[in-house]
């Protein structure tokens, strides 16, 4: 591999890694807010 | 909605400073392109640190407060740190393999003790799965946290303890503060990588201890659900034991 291929190796790993960890953070924040509502809901619903 | 304009502002910086580590700066005249690498490397190695710093400084809070937000502060840093630790080992293996030769050389104190950092952390993650009491789960991570930060400053100071492959401080060898060994270009190049990280690392920070925060609300409600469950059986055979009338 040429020294190009190891820098684009190297930078597409890194920042497409925090890409990654950055949506999985937001998704699984948006299905714990959306789990978190629909509990609310059932408590209302039950009173 | 403030988190998200950090979250673009982060965005911006790192497509910024990486279209600058990559295309503006010249290559370096002994390493080539490779040693644009070290942008990412150093800047994830710096992160790291910091993350598992927090993680420390959050734990040891928690034992002297008892308060959950810190448990939740020191578990993002610990999952935020270990992402970074994984980055700067992927990063250095990249610059090595063209520089060194190797992709990992084991007897190198600086990258045996960053494996062992890796590996302490992961183990923290590990740690914190094993029970659900919340209370339990704080106090024994801060524990292990605190312990597993002493091999932060190993890792640092290796470079100067050790001989070993790996290069000796760029920047941070206080007697090279004001003359680094890297021409001015690359340490600004290095310094606006840092920066636009440093952006990022917040967002996943603050992102992560909202996580933390709903996950653990979610299983207050679970355990809520639990007891209530269990006391609606209770009631329920008690019911059933009453004798006719």
């Amino acid at each position: 591999m040429t020294d190009a291929g190891f820098v684009i190796a190297a930078y597409g790993v890194i920042l497409g890694g925090i890409g990654l960890y950055a949506a999985f953070l937001a998704r699984r924040l948006r299905i714990a807010r959306q789990e978190l509502e629909r509990l609310d809901g059932d408590v209302d619903e039950a009173r | 909605m403030k988190t998200r304009i950090l979250g673009f502002a982060a965005l911006a910086a790192v497509i910024g400073a990486a279209i600058n580590g990559l295309f503006v700066v010249p290559a370096d005249l002994n390493q080539g392109d490779a040693q644009r690498v070290m942008y990412v490397h150093v800047a994830s190695a710096w992160l790291a640190y910091a993350s598992f710093g927090v993680t420390a400084l959050a734990g040891l809070g928690y034992l002297i407060w008892r308060d959950l937000r810190l448990d939740a502060l020191a578990l993002a840093g610990a999952e935020v740190g270990v992402m970074f630790t994984a980055f700067a080992i992927w990063g250095g293996m990249m610059w090595g393999r063209p520089v060194w030769g190797v992709y990992w050389q084991w007897e190198d104190p600086r990258l045996t003790t960053t494996a062992l950092l890796l590996a302490l952390y992961v183990g923290y993650l590990l740690l914190r799965r094993l029970t659900d009491d919340p209370a339990r789960r704080a106090a024994r991570a801060a524990v292990v946290g605190l312990i597993a930060a002493v091999d932060i400053p190993i890792v640092h100071f290796s470079v100067l303890w050790w001989r070993g492959l790996h290069q000796g401080p760029t920047i941070g060898d206080p007697t090279k503060l004001l003359h680094p060994s890297a021409p001015l270009l690359f340490v600004t190049a290095l310094l606006a990588m840092l920066g636009a990280f440093t952006l990022v690392w917040v967002y996943l920070l603050i992102r992560r201890y909202q996580l933390a925060r709903l996950d653990w609300q979610l299983e207050e409600e679970a355990r809520r659900g639990r007891v209530r469950a269990v006391r609606q059986a209770a009631v329920g055979a008690a019911g059933a034991e009453e004798p006719a009338r």
